[in-house]
């Protein structure tokens, strides 16, 4: 293609030379004009006998808006005014170059943006390598059942899901959740698949096939994504459908109103030639083709998904790209969203022993208990305890443990336990859940678990704010006293507490019916599928290896972070500038020229430049879509 | 059931005009095109031979754009 364009174009500059400087005689006029005529042919079908042959072809397919038949009766007609009227072949040829350089600069620009989106998705992982009789074979990870060994070399990706059973290693996990800091594992971790093994060797017993492994499914979202529409696209797509027939048909009226004045009424329009008429709808022809449009704004969308996804948020579909911009109301589940969802000590009043032995003493007793409260007491005395110092333990149904530590009996529960022993006791602090404890049959202390706030929420509430969210709610089941209290820390609009499942969704819908704007909903994953779907945009956040959640949401963060939610309106508002940018920009021009042509101030060669470099702006724009810096 | 082929197609409006072909075709209950990853998805109908179907897809698409290619 780029040597038909350099050749046509330098025969045609020879040609425009030598008719210039004369440096051919010729005898008579009309000899000169049908000699350059077809010498002008030469590269025109040079040039242009593709799309001439698309023309015909999509005659006889009865489609006659389409754009290769609108080029080749521009040109044809630009040609034959030319011989009969004008005697300038340069534009006709000019016109044709142009429209060449446009479509090869237009597969340019879509395949490198489709390149550097595709790098972003290159997570596609090509083989597995199983060991057989000691030597590492390499397989298709489609026919790995679930159950093999597979074995990861360092600087291979993970094809498949599964559990580390040999082996340790740091993981780089970008491609599933944008963070860049390598993660250590240890045999008996879960690993996802896309993950880039960054040390060890890790033998990996797959616990999913590779259809349903994460980097399947996360491919396959982003690759459907833009099958679901946008509105923007659909006006598009709309409007390219009627923009076409009105500019061909201004065209024709352009060319036949003057043309019949002139030869039965012998007026002419606005004192201009009806060779002239004919010329200026030929110029509408050039500019009738929508193509900057429609391939800008998917374009736009695609690389804003693309750049969505590099920051580790997937975006279902271009819809909901385009609903996050219009986002003014946040409702954050608490639990595990805001939250860490994970219980530790936050709060301990001891009266009678120093504060490290009553966590001792309680995380001992505790220490047979599967409840999660004894994790978080072990965790909070930062070292195992040897089982052997605890005897004689008792289970007091709902109430509590009692056991001998070291030989000293000690009592850790609520406070029925504590009034069960008949003991007196401090209240402890409201805003999690209380363990008291009895050391040798007197009142020792308390100590209060709660979950603890993630260290980015407030963060995460300040940024919303500053992307001008309205109003951000939190829902939550627990107590009102523990809700206030994180709300207040992270800085949340409005709270509702002590709410059961159901009652939450009933919450929802009320905030959605109070609002004017869209309403997204942020949950974790676990239990609030009906708000994810019942909100205008559900987002969940570190669900990935959940398919129930991702499946239930239309935005999936992947790792918890929940500042990611600004991140993503962020993203979904400069793309949508980007797409109104182009879509009102490129209509300004075309309506423009289209304008001046119909005038006369605008000739061929601007009408096509303008085209083309209005199509080479736009796709240039779209492609700022892809790249997104946080403030 | 739904599929997804690999297509090639050069313009943004041509896709267009295929994606509308091909969700005219008999058997296809919904198709769409992604053009910036060239590759068409085509939701059938319940219990019609997939590759005849296809094939006439392709047959349509043509017909709208003489130049396009699926992999069927």
């Amino acid at each position: 293609m780029v040597w038909r364009i350099v050749i046509a174009a330098a025969l045609t500059i020879f040609l425009a030379v030598s008719a210039a400087v004369d440096l051919f005689e010729f005898d008579d006029e009309d000899v000169k004009k049908y000699i350059y005529f077809a010498c002008y042919l030469v590269p025109y079908v040079i040039i242009g006998y593709d799309i001439l042959i698309k023309a015909v072809k999509g005659i006889a397919h009865g489609q006659a808006m389409d754009e290769n038949f609108l080029m080749a009766v521009a040109t044809i007609g630009a040609l034959v005014l030319g011989v009969t009227y004008t005697g300038d072949y340069d534009e006709a040829v000019a016109v044709m170059i142009f429209y060449q350089i446009g479509e090869l600069f237009q597969s340019i620009a879509v395949d490198s943006s489709r390149q550097s989106i595709a790098k972003l998705m290159e997570i596609r992982p090509d083989a597995a390598f199983i060991e057989e009789n000691g030597e590492l074979v390499e397989v298709d990870p489609d026919e790995v059942e679930i159950g093999t060994v597979i074995v990861v070399r360092p600087g291979d990706r993970v094809p498949i899901d599964g559990i580390i059973v040999d082996g340790t290693s740091s993981l780089n996990t970008a491609a599933l959740t944008g963070e860049s800091i390598p993660r250590d594992v240890i045999v008996g971790d879960e690993v996802l698949s896309g993950c880039i093994n960054l040390s060890g060797v890790l033998k990996i017993e797959t616990t999913k096939e590779f259809g349903e492994s994460t980097v399947s499914k996360i491919l396959d979202m982003v690759e459907n994504a833009s099958s679901r529409k946008s509105e923007s696209e659909a006006f598009i797509t709309r409007f390219a459908k009627v923009y076409t027939p009105f500019v061909v048909a201004s065209a024709l009226l352009l060319s036949i109103v003057p043309t019949l004045l002139f030869f039965l009424a012998d007026y002419q329009l606005l004192d201009t030639e009806w060779e002239q008429w004919v010329y200026r709808a030929l110029t509408f022809l050039v500019i009738s083709c929508p193509c900057a449009l429609v391939i800008s704004i998917p374009l736009g969308f695609f690389a804003g998904l693309g750049g969505a996804s590099r920051e580790g948020i997937l975006i279902k579909g271009s819809n909901y790209l385009e609903m996050l911009s219009d986002v003014d109301t946040v409702v954050f589940d608490k639990t595990g969203t805001l939250t860490q969802g994970v219980f530790e000590v936050t709060d301990v009043i001891a009266n009678e022993i120093p504060r490290e032995r009553l966590i001792e003493l309680a995380a001992a007793a505790e220490s047979s208990s599967p409840h999660p409260i004894a994790a978080s007491l072990v965790r909070a005395h930062g070292a195992d305890i040897d089982r052997n110092r605890v005897t004689e333990v008792t289970d007091v149904a709902g109430k509590g443990v009692i056991a001998k530590v070291d030989g000293t009996p000690v009592a850790v529960g609520n406070k029925r336990l504590m009034e069960m022993l008949g003991l007196q006791f401090d209240e402890g602090s409201v805003t999690g859940t209380t363990v008291y404890v009895a050391v040798d049959g007197r009142y020792a202390g308390c100590i209060t678990i709660s979950d603890i706030v993630k260290p980015q929420s407030a963060q995460a509430m300040r940024d919303l704010k500053a992307a001008g969210i309205k109003k951000t709610v939190m829902l939550t089941g627990d107590a009102d006293a523990v809700a206030q209290k994180v709300a207040k820390e992270i800085g949340i609009d409005e709270v509702h507490s002590q709410l059961l499942p159901g009652d939450k969704l009933e919450e929802l819908e009320k905030i959605i019916k109070d609002t004017s704007g869209k309403v997204a909903f942020v949950g974790d994953g676990i239990n609030d599928a009906p708000s994810l779907v019942r909100s205008d945009i559900g987002i969940t956040m570190g669900a990935i290896g959940s398919d129930a959640a991702i499946e239930a949401s239309d935005v999936v963060i992947m790792d918890d972070d929940p500042t990611k939610v600004a991140t993503a309106m962020g993203m979904s508002r400069k793309s949508m500038l980007i797409i109104h940018e182009n879509i009102v920009f490129t209509l300004l021009v075309k309506f423009l020229f289209l304008g001046l042509s119909a005038v006369g101030i605008v000739n061929m060669w601007f009408a096509i430049i303008a085209d083309v470099g209005v199509m080479i702006v736009a796709v240039l724009n779209s492609a700022r879509a892809l790249r997104y810096r946080r403030k | 059931m739904k599929k997804t082929y690999k297509i090639e197609v050069d313009c943004a409006s041509c896709a267009t005009k295929m994606e509308d072909a091909a969700k005219k075709t008999e058997g296809v209950k919904d198709a769409s095109i992604n053009f910036v990853m060239q590759k068409m998805s085509v939701e059938f109908e319940d219990g019609v031979d997939v590759n005849a179907v296809m094939k006439q897809v392709l047959k349509n698409c043509k017909k709208v754009e003489s130049d396009c290619e699926i992999e069927i």
